[in-house]
């Protein structure tokens, strides 16, 4: 291997691809039972972090940044002026054992411009990723995306081999979508989400059946919409969002501030702009209290209140909406409850109930469990709460908790001073 | 109150706790011989490691306790930290006073402390497992030096020996002076001199043949290239990889 080319290939690649946030290595469970090369953990290890604080875990890389799509949003876009490079199969198998080896990665995400067109991607995608499973041995986690517009057959092969699969929406609406990238469509994401999505239930079937049955994409599907390029609202996001979570399964869906990458744009934000660091951080809170709090998406966000509060985040502000709700006694409240109080989080509700069984809590040792007790401490009673206390106000409580709290995006957002 | 003193080893520990049945010297303060300080106040008791003794006591504690729960007491023994023998005595003490599953009473504060410094013991065994760097030597080893926190060694074994099934590799403890060789077959501990300048002990140096500088190169190109500078945020990359795994990091190497 030549050091110079290729290090110039990986800086080019490497700087195209970053833009995509997935960056999981969780959910795969390839064992190591051919004394190969590599064990996936099922939660996944992120190897290291970069100065914008980012994790490490894959070897992430396009295979090449030539492409014939013209998407506005998009570094690699043909009319962009940039250096182009390809990696060959061979280059690709190379890095990524060896620095398997060596410890630095959890696996390899592999990306591409579209060359030519779809099946030909597709295809060259298809072979390194079949190398590094048959002549290598490699158990490692691959994250493989899937080239919308590949013929079936390709993608069916691929998913043999990968751990997970995606392809990204982009745009979190269909006009939004048409405004940036007119060649796409949500449509064309749909088809190859769906036919993967029902393979992965059939493998999953035969496994009960037929215990040797491979494994197919054992790490499901995921998704990624640009946040901030388009117009579109906080509600319109998280809706796209858990639509495509129920429809298909998907394992996670990642919402990406949009990055300026071009000075001559009148589309887009132009270069210099921050991008929307906070929106993106309470649209990830949103996703978490979907998935791990079980919530509702049209409890968060609804016609009433279409966007995210950005001073507090959404379980706090849902709170303060619903304060008849509240407050619960730790002791006797049910499990779901527990999880809705701001400032305690999943493990702490799973320790409050197994706990109680051994007799009622008391302040002092909610507050050694380890939960937020400060923020907490508005919405529930323990057994030695005092009978009486006074009834705040919304606005009194999200001061008091404003007020004692350091949040890492305070400079960022001014207070609008209430009138009354 | 008496002072127990035992000699550092789980075996140790587990002996003491025998040793406290049987001469039943009601509240006792629980001391390692690298911590200890004789007091003038306190009468001490020297507890002679045995084997068996300990073994029964660990195969009643496993009794008693989930599996998850007896991987707690190991983590926290691991810890080594002055204050976790004091709370796992307690704790072993809870475990036998027959309550059902003592090992979830969050509200008695030994049964916190195991599980929070087990935790801790964990979320360090986690960091190892990402953060070990290898470096391939001239004979084709791999080697990798750390100084975990907590003696985390025996905790990463099995996932490094599952993962690197088919490379021999040392991960080598240079504060605890012990290390972890695979060679391809079998796990062992070793020792390496390395004041001694005895050339077939030593790791062997890194080399041309191997690549092995070129890939931590290319390693560092990456590293470089991935990161997006208009999200700058060491705050976050400091929280998430403390400065004291940088020394062994290769993409934190200057040169």
């Amino acid at each position: 291997m030549n050091l110079t080319r290729t290090s110039e290939k990986l800086q080019i690649l490497a700087d195209a691809a970053k833009y995509d946030v997935s960056c999981a290595s969780s959910g795969g469970n390839r064992k190591n039972d051919n004394k190969g090369l590599g064990d996936s953990k099922a939660n996944g290890i992120c190897h290291s972090f970069t100065e914008d604080g980012r994790c490490v875990s894959l070897l992430k890389i396009l295979l090449t940044n030539h492409c014939i799509y013209d998407c506005a949003f998009c570094v690699s876009r043909k009319s962009n002026d940039v250096q182009r490079a390809a990696f060959t199969v061979e280059e690709v198998v190379d890095l990524t054992i060896n620095f398997y080896r060596r410890n630095y990665i959890e696996g390899l995400f592999l990306s591409s411009g579209i060359f030519k067109n779809a099946d030909y991607t597709m295809e060259r995608l298809l072979r390194i990723v079949k190398k590094l499973r048959t002549e290598e041995r490699f158990n490692g986690y691959i994250h493989l995306k899937t080239i919308p517009g590949a013929s079936e057959e390709l993608i069916q092969e691929a998913g043999l081999y990968a751990d997970r699969m995606s392809i990204n929406l982009e745009m979190p609406t269909e006009a939004g979508l048409k405004m940036v990238a007119p060649e796409k469509s949500h449509e064309d994401v749909k088809k190859p989400l769906h036919f993967v999505n029902q393979q992965i239930q059939i493998y999953k079937a035969d496994t009960k059946l037929i215990k040797s049955t491979p494994k197919f994409v054992p790490a499901g599907q995921s998704t990624q919409m640009v946040v901030g390029a388009t117009p579109e609202s906080d509600m319109e996001v998280m809706y796209t969002a858990d639509r495509f979570y129920k429809d298909y399964s998907l394992k996670r869906v990642y919402y990406s501030g949009y990055v300026p990458i071009r000075e001559d744009d009148s589309l887009l934000p132009s270069i210099g702009s921050q991008p929307p660091l906070l929106r993106e951080n309470r649209l990830y809170q949103t996703d978490w209290l979907l998935r791990f709090y079980r919530f509702r998406v049209d409890e968060i966000l609804n016609e009433a209140h279409p966007n995210l509060e950005t001073e507090i985040d959404p379980k706090l502000s849902w709170a303060l909406r619903n304060l008849h709700e509240f407050p619960i006694d730790i002791n006797t409240a049910d499990y779901d409850m527990i999880l809705r109080v701001p400032g305690i989080g999943v493990g702490s509700a799973q320790k409050i109930i197994t706990a109680r069984r051994f007799g009622k809590l008391r302040t002092y040792q909610l507050q050694k469990l380890g939960i937020a007790y400060n923020r907490a401490k508005y919405f529930i009673r323990c057994a030695d709460t005092p009978f009486l206390s006074k009834d705040w106000q919304p606005t009194q409580i999200k001061n008091f908790i404003l007020g004692n709290s350091h949040g890492k995006f305070q400079k960022a957002a001014t207070q609008q001073l209430s009138l009354f | 109150m008496e002072t127990y003193v035992f000699d550092d080893t789980l075996e140790g520990l587990l002996t003491l706790v025998f040793d406290w049945y049987n001469r039943k010297p009601g509240a006792i303060l629980v001391n390692s011989e690298k911590h200890y300080q004789p007091s003038a106040f306190n009468p001490a008791y020297v507890v002679s490691t045995d084997a068996e003794k300990a073994t029964r006591v660990a195969t009643g504690l496993q009794k008693k306790l989930t599996n998850a729960g007896w991987r707690n007491f190991y983590c926290t023994f691991l810890s080594e930290l002055p204050e976790a023998f004091q709370h796992l005595f307690q704790f072993a003490v809870y475990v036998f006073s027959d309550v059902e599953n003592p090992e979830d009473n969050y509200g008695n504060a030994s049964v916190l402390y195991v599980t929070q410094t087990a935790r801790k013991v964990e979320r360090e065994k986690h960091h190892q497992e990402a953060f070990i760097r290898f470096q391939q030597t001239h004979d084709g080893m791999y080697y990798a030096p750390v100084e975990p926190k907590y003696n985390v060694l025996p905790l990463i074994a099995k996932h490094f020996k599952d993962r690197y099934a088919d490379q021999p590799w040392i991960i080598y403890d240079h504060q605890r002076r012990f290390g972890l060789y695979y060679d391809l077959r079998n796990l062992e501990v070793i020792t390496i001199d390395f004041q001694k300048n005895n050339s077939d002990n030593l790791p062997a140096p890194i080399s041309e043949e191997t690549n092995e500088e070129m890939y931590q190169l290319l390693w560092k190109d990456y590293f470089k290239s991935t990161n997006i500078e208009s999200r700058r945020n060491i705050k976050l990359q400091v929280r998430s990889m403390p400065r004291r795994f940088w020394r062994y990091l290769t993409e934190k190497q200057i040169y």
